[in-house]
Parts: C-alpha cells; structure tokens; sequence
C-alpha cells in the first residue's frame, strides 16, 4: 500500500491507530478460520464514527478495499482482507450508549463485547439473550454482522430477533438510519434485517439498538445419558412437542463424550452413544413443570442416567461436559475445523449418523456436539494442517455433510457466515435467483464494490 | 521452539480478553494469540528478528492469563518467554546480567551484602533527602522507578535471623522445608516471619535450610537458562538432603519456579520428586482448617484478595488462599473484580516498560477501590512492591499485606498483633 495513503489514513485516526509494519500486518491475517490467511495492506483502529466515515470516504474515493473487523473470531474468514486493503477493526468504540428501562432496549457501539452487554443489562434484572461461544470477545458489531446465534436459540432466538435500530455508514462514509425504539415499524423495506447477517458487505455498523427481556426468575439443569442415538434424537422431538421449549438443548456424540471424558474426567460413561444437556427457565412454577415434563420423557425413550443440578454449583458441574466440549476436541490434533451444518431438528438422529459414517469413509476424526434443540449441530474435524492428503479428504467430507444437509432441508452454515469458507456451496442452496438477489442488493448499496470484497458470493 | 506448540493455537481468541495488554490496546500484535502468531511466522522464516520484532514480543506480562483461557492447552505466554531465552542464547548476557544473574543471584550472602547500602540509604536519612528534594529526577527512569518501589526494610533479612529449625507448636503433624524467596526474605521478613509461625502453629516443624539459593526465576526474565538450571540442582539436592513431606513457599514466583523443576531437569527423578512436594502456603494452609480454625481470633476487617499470575494462572490456586482467610472469624472477604489480572509488576517488567505496566496498574487500583476494601491482600512479594507503593500514592486508606501477614494477625489476636506488624515496618 502507498505511503502516501497510509499517511492519509493516519491523518484520520492518528499514528498509532494506523498499522503497516509487517508484524501488524501478519497478525491481522487472519482470524479464527482455520487454513485462511493473507496481509492486509493496512489496519486502522478508528476511535469514533466520524473517524469510520471518513476512512470509508477515503478508500472510496481511492477505490481502496476495507474489510470490517471487531475482534476477530469469524470462522468463515470474512474478516480477513484478502486482496491487501485496508482491515477496519472496531474495538475502540467500546461504550454501552444507553440501558433503556422504559422501553426496554440497549444502545451500543459496535465495539462492544457481547458478555459486557450481557453483563450490563443483567445488573438491572434484564437478559440480552443472543450467546455465540465466542461471547466474552466478540463484538455487537460482529454479532450483528454475522446473525450469532448461541445456546440459547431454540427458545430465544438469534441476534436478527433483538435488532431494533442501526446506524450504518456505508460504503461512501455516508450514514444509513434504519429502525429505531419501536415495536412496530412497516415504514418501507425492513432494512435492518437486511443489514443483519451481511458480513460487513453492506456497511459497518456504528450504533446498535437491541431489544432487552426481562430476566427469567429462575432456571434448572438437567443432564441426561442415552444409550443410543435414536432414544436422545427422539427425546428432543418428544420435548418439543409436549410444548415445553427449553432454553438450552445441547448434545455430545460418542466421539465428543470420549474426547472430554479423557481431558475433564467429569464421570461420562464411555458406553452410551449421546448425552444431553437441558436446561428450562422462567417463572419457578413453570420451570418446575417443565423439568418434571421432561424427566418423565427421558425416563420413557430409555436414557441410563438422569440429574437435575440443586444448585447453582451444580449446574454448573453439570453443564461441565458441554462447555469443554470444544477444549476436549482441540487438544487432540492441531488444527480443528468446526462447522455449521444445520437441519430441521427432527432430522439430528438421521444427520448424526450420516456425518459418522463420512468420517468413517474418509478416514477422518469427527466429533459432533451442537445445539440439538435448534438443528444447528458443530461437527468438528481434528486434523493436521501439514497432512494435505488428510486434509482434502476433510473437505471432501465436508462437501458431503453439507449436501445432505441440503437435502433434509438444512442449511450449510446456522451461525458462522458464508464469508469465503462457504461461498462455494451457497449457489446450491439459494439457487440462481437467491444469487441473483444478493447480487443486486450489494450492488445498491455499494456499487464501487469495496466493502469487503469477494464475500457470500 | 517445540513447532507443534505453535500450531496448536487454533486461533479463536479466547485469550483476548483475558490479556492484559490486548485489553488496555485491543492489538493484535499485543494479544497472545497475535503473539503466537509472530514466533510461528520467524520460524517458517516469514517474519525476521527485527528491533521492532523484539520489541512486540517484550510487551508481553507472561503474565499467563491465557494460557487458563487456552480451550487448546497452548500456553503463549510460556512460549514467547522459552522463544526469547533461545534467542538470547545465540546472542549471549549482557555484562549487567551476567553480573547479576551469575555473581550475585546465585550467592544469598553477596545479594545480602549488595542489598545493605539500600538499608543504610534508609536509615540514614538520605532517602528522605533524595525524595523530598526530587532528587530522583536525577536518575535515569528505570533506577528512579526502582526507587520508588522500594519499601521500608526490615532491620535483616530472615535468612540471618530465623532458626535452622523452629518446632512444631502442640503436636507435631510432619515437618516441611520453607523455602525463603530472595524478595520475601530481604524485604518482607516479617511476612515470611508470620508465614512460619502458621507453619508451626499447625502442627508442622519447619526447617529452613540456611544455603539455599534464590529459585531461579529471575534467570528466565534474562533469558538466561544455564543460569536456571544451575539453581535448580541445586536446590534440588540441598532440599533432598531433608526428610520433609512438603517444601513450602509464601512466595507465588518461587513456588511455580520450583514446581517447574522436574520438567525443567527432564530425566533427573530427584527434581520431579522434588517438585511434587512444593507447595504454597495457602495450598497447605487450606487444608489444615480443623487444627487452625480454634487459634484465630476475630478481624472484623473489610479484606480482598488479588490472584497473582504465578498462583492462579501458573499454579492454578485460586480457592485456596479464600478458603483459608474465610477461617478468620468476621471477616468481610470482598470478591476483588478481575482479581486473577495482573497487576502491572510482572517480574521486572514494571521498570522496563513503564508506561503499559502503569495503564495495567491503573486498573488493578481501580478494581481495588470498587470493593471498598481496608486491606487488599496477596501472596506474590513482585505484587506487594508495586500494589503497596501504587495504593500509598492513590488509594492511602488500603492497606497491602501478604496473606500470611493477615492470618497471624488473627492469631495473635486484634489489635496488639496489627500494632506489632506495623512496628515492624511492614505496613
């Protein structure tokens, strides 16, 4: 990148926020995308919204690329630049605007960490739902950008269903006000849900407006064994439809449950095929209900073992399994890949064999835990990045899984994003018109195409 | 530098925010991950060992609050120090160090020789002097700030004071090696003072074994491994040469240097087994509540406890040190927010990048004030330097004692005891 343009960058956000050493640079190749990289040509930190347009200013001007950026945690490397432009990271608009009591919203920065909002609103006896894995460092901004989801899904919902209102700057600097405080809003096109999930190729959020819920007033956590798959897939189905939604409904594989037996030695048995982590809350007498509902469908489909946590430090053991899940996984081998797929949730029996099998055909370590009560399951391979045939034979799994996937009416990625990972299985699932679309869309807003180029499609 | 260590890290950022210097400049250059990803590109030759190169990587605590964040196991912080000392090898100490780290660390009587000119500064009166007549202007900014750590010392350092062997008070329940710590013994004696007498209050014979040398860590902050493995061995064998079933410290720096011999001395069974019996206090402590609940008396005092890095993030002790201050009858123990992060002093690293161990420091007193402590307690002597000197400038109300220094005070009852450590000089 020309010296004179970082020095025009400079100029707006000030030296130390301007990075073009080949260290920085090196550091913000990449993000939590596993096998992607490439150097930016520069990294500015802005310090407000004005320093963000006028950077999207210049680099329209100069027909620059920029590439939006909060912490870097995608998984779908939409926050890697990869045609050396300019990294725009956002971190430093950090301030939680506002904490509305009376109509029950937040406004944020984009920079905000999403567990800071959570802890926020908490304080004031209020739940901002939305809980990705990555939440203690993830940002609003990232969040919205990428529609996260969490564990919390099934019965919450993700962050498209709490964006109320955003300020946007688009791709020339100029600011795009769409929603607001309101309930109810059908002036004109629903922007905000099209700026929701648009991987930071539409704009860059400078101001977020979210929805707040009362906080539940109580909670309950239950763990369950099953000795085959069928029984657990069913017991989620069974759940549901009894009509009782829990907040969380989480699942481990055979392979999953090894994997954190032998890292946390929490007590799993190495026999069973699933485990399942459930959790109810809301008012004390429906939460007691709703837990005793779902002891006595466990207890008819066959599960080996049932606990419902006493306390709060219970349930906190108990939710142990699942939460080192991931940590269990990675420390086997050194690269991990961690997918999306998602399906209908009564297709989770059906989609869990299938994606054993594949491992099985190719040879491959997977193991598979995710949020079973939404469909969005995590099958995650353990391999090494220096073993390219083992590698290709990943991929080649993965092309299965999320054609299959496709199939049972799924989708290729719940929570992750397209960005470049998926990119080449997107015109399978939204077909030619669904392309199209999208196409038209980012060309209306960003006709000089320098918004994180070469992204979704 | 083990490659496989490197690509380990899967990159997902779960050490950001537990970073202290990502936090304070939410760079990637800064973070741990960003860290790991600088000694991986100059091993696959993409990035050289530039001045800038060094300088990124110097910004770094180890202060190790990554590595408990780590879902991988990937210990940055460790890395980038081990990445450092083998650079360091091919160019070789400076002449500074070598002084330090070979002639003076290594010999407890020379370091306590080098160490009484300070006494006499003080005692003298030219301490005031210099300070009252900004004297310290004068100074390059590295001594100025060493300076400024500097708290009152103790008439001897504990070492020349305290008994080979001090009994077992009531039954005696096993007997223990303490190990006395450089800092702890020259400055805050009458801490590790305080440390045995709950030793033996519990039941234990302490022997103190008088050659002992200093652990051995600060030859990691130089860089300097033979150094460290010289220490090693020989603690190893003169601690060896005692029939104990524990070795304790009241050190938190020690203790996770000491434990970390028998990987630092691979092969050799005495160290491993060596290490196996060290302790810190509080791991000890914690467990002997039946024998020391009965002796402590009432401390309606408001307290908070402050993690250092090399217990709670190296060692991985972090009940512990609450459960035992819990013992104490009416005290309000206040939960310290981001107790586990560091608090700026990191070895010497406060003295050499001064600016970032201030913005850190900052927000460690900041943290201290929200819990509108009276004390703030720890069990780090690195800790106790920077936390006593930055909360008499900006917090004076909050006194800083070691965990050990409160205990006692319990156990000698009230008043009297907080009279006769403040007598001592240690407050």
């Amino acid at each position: 990148m020309e010296t004179s343009f970082i020095k025009a960058l400079a100029e707006i956000v000030g030296a130390p926020q301007t990075l073009s050493d080949p260290e920085s640079l090196a550091c913000y190749g990449y993000d939590s995308t596993p096998e992607l990289q490439a150097r930016p040509g520069a990294v500015v930190l802005p310090g407000s919204a004005e320093e963000i347009a006028r950077v999207l200013a210049l680099c329209h001007g100069a027909g620059v690329r920029v590439t939006p950026r909060g912490s870097g945690t995608n998984l779908s490397g939409g926050s890697i630049s990869f045609d050396a432009g300019v990294v725009l990271q956002t971190s430093r608009l950090n301030r939680i605007l506002e904490i509305d009591e009376e109509n029950l919203t937040a406004t944020v920065e984009p920079g905000v960490i999403t567990s800071a909002l959570h802890r926020g609103v908490e304080a004031r006896g209020l739940f901002y739902p939305p809980d990705p894995g990555s939440m203690n460092i993830s940002t609003m901004g990232g969040n919205v950008a990428e529609n996260s989801g969490g564990l919390r899904g099934l019965k919450y919902g993700v962050t498209d269903d709490y964006v109320m209102g955003l300020q946007t700057l688009l791709a020339d600097g100029t600011l795009l006000k769409t929603g607001g405080k309101v309930v109810k809003d059908v002036a004109g096109y629903n922007l905000n849900h099209l700026l929701v999930s648009s991987e930071g190729t539409l704009g860059v959020f400078s101001e977020i407006t979210v929805k707040l819920i009362p906080r539940p007033k109580s909670k309950k956590t239950m763990l369950v064994h099953f000795p085959k798959l069928e029984q657990a897939a069913l017991t989620v189905s069974r759940i549901i439809a009894a009509r009782i939604i829990p907040a969380t409904l989480e699942f481990l594989d055979r392979v999953t449950i090894k994997c954190v037996e032998d890292y946390a030695r929490v007590g799993l048995p190495l026999d069973v095929d699933a485990v399942l982590l459930i959790e109810v809350d809301g008012h004390p007498a429906q939460v007691e209900e709703d837990a005793a509902g779902i002891r006595e469908i466990c207890e008819k489909q066959g599960c080996s073992f049932f606990q419902t946590a006493a306390d709060a430090e219970e349930a906190l053991r108990l939710a142990t399994a699942r939460r080192v899940a991931l940590s269990a996984l990675a420390r086997l081998r050194p690269t991990t890949i961690l997918e999306d797929a998602t399906v209908p949730r009564s297709c989770i029996a059906p989609m869990v064999q299938l994606i054993q099998e594949t491992a099985k055909k190719y040879d491959l370590l997977i193991g598979t835990f995710g949020h079973a009560g939404d469909g969005n399951l995590h099958p995650t391979c353990l391999t090494d990045e220096r073993d390219h045939d083992e590698i290709a034979r990943a991929h080649l799994a993965f092309g299965e899984i999320f054609e299959a996937t496709i199939a049972m009416g799924g989708t290729i990625t719940g929570e992750h994003g397209v960005g470049v990972a998926k990119k080449k299985y997107l015109p399978r699932l939204v077909g030619g018109s669904g392309i199209k679309v999208m196409r038209a869309i980012k060309n209306a807003f960003d006709p000089a195409a320098i918004l994180n180029p070469g992204k979704i499609f | 530098m083990n490659y496989l260590n490197l690509i380990n890290c899967m990159r997902c950022g779960m050490c950001l925010p537990h970073c202290p210097t990502y936090k304070e400049t939410f760079l990637e250059t800064a973070s741990p991950r960003g860290r790991v990803a600088l000694v991986r590109k100059f091993e696959e030759g993409e990035l050289a060992d530039s001045e800038r190169f060094a300088e990124y990587l110097s910004l770094c605590l180890d202060c190790q609050a990554c590595a408990s964040a780590c879902p991988c196991g990937v210990n940055a912080g460790e890395l980038v120090a081990e990445f450092r000392c083998e650079r360091k090898e091919e160019k070789g100490l400076s002449t500074l160090e070598e002084i330090i780290l070979h002639r003076l660390l290594p010999h407890p009587d020379r370091l306590e020789a080098a160490v009484a000119p300070l006494r006499l500064y003080q005692k003298s009166g030219l301490q005031r002097a210099v300070r009252t007549l900004g004297l310290l202007k004068l100074f390059p900014e590295a001594l100025g700030r060493m300076e400024g750590l500097l708290p009152k010392l103790p008439a001897a350092p504990l070492r020349r004071t305290l008994e080979e062997v001090t009994p077992a008070r009531g039954e005696e329940r096993g007997t223990v090696g303490f190990f006395l710590g450089c800092v702890m013994s020259l400055v805050f004696s009458g801490a590790s003072l305080a440390t045995v007498q709950l030793l033996s209050a519990a039941g234990y014979r302490v022997i103190t074994p008088k050659e002992q040398k200093c652990c051995g860590a600060p030859n990691v902050l130089g860089h300097d491994k033979s150094g460290l493995l010289e220490a090693a061995r020989f603690n190893t064998g003169l601690f060896s040469g005692y029939d104990l079933d524990f070795v304790v410290t009241d050190c938190g720096g020690c203790g996770a240097e000491l434990k970390k011999y028998g990987h630092h001395l691979e092969g050799e069974p005495m160290a491993a087994s060596f290490s196996a019996k060290v302790r810190d206090i509080s791991e000890l402590l914690a467990g002997e509540g039946e024998v020391l609940r009965p002796q402590l008396t009432p401390l309606p005092l408001k307290v908070t406890y402050h993690d250092p890095c090399h217990i709670a993030h190296c060692q991985g002790i972090r009940s512990q040190p609450r459960a035992l201050l819990k013992m104490i009858p009416g005290l309000d123990l206040r939960e310290l927010p981001e107790s586990d992060a560091c608090c700026g002093s990191a070895g010497t690293y406060n003295v050499e990048k001064p600016q970032m161990s201030d913005r850190v420091l900052a927000r460690k007193v900041a943290n201290v004030q929200a819990t509108g402590a009276d004390y703030l307690v720890t069990g780090n002597p690195g800790c106790l330097l920077q936390l006593k000197k930055a909360l008499a400038e900006r917090a004076p109300g909050v006194k800083v004692l070691h965990v050990t220094e409160l205990l006692a005070m319990s156990l000698a009852g009230g008043d009297a005891a907080e009279k006769a450590v403040a007598q001592r000089g240690l407050m």
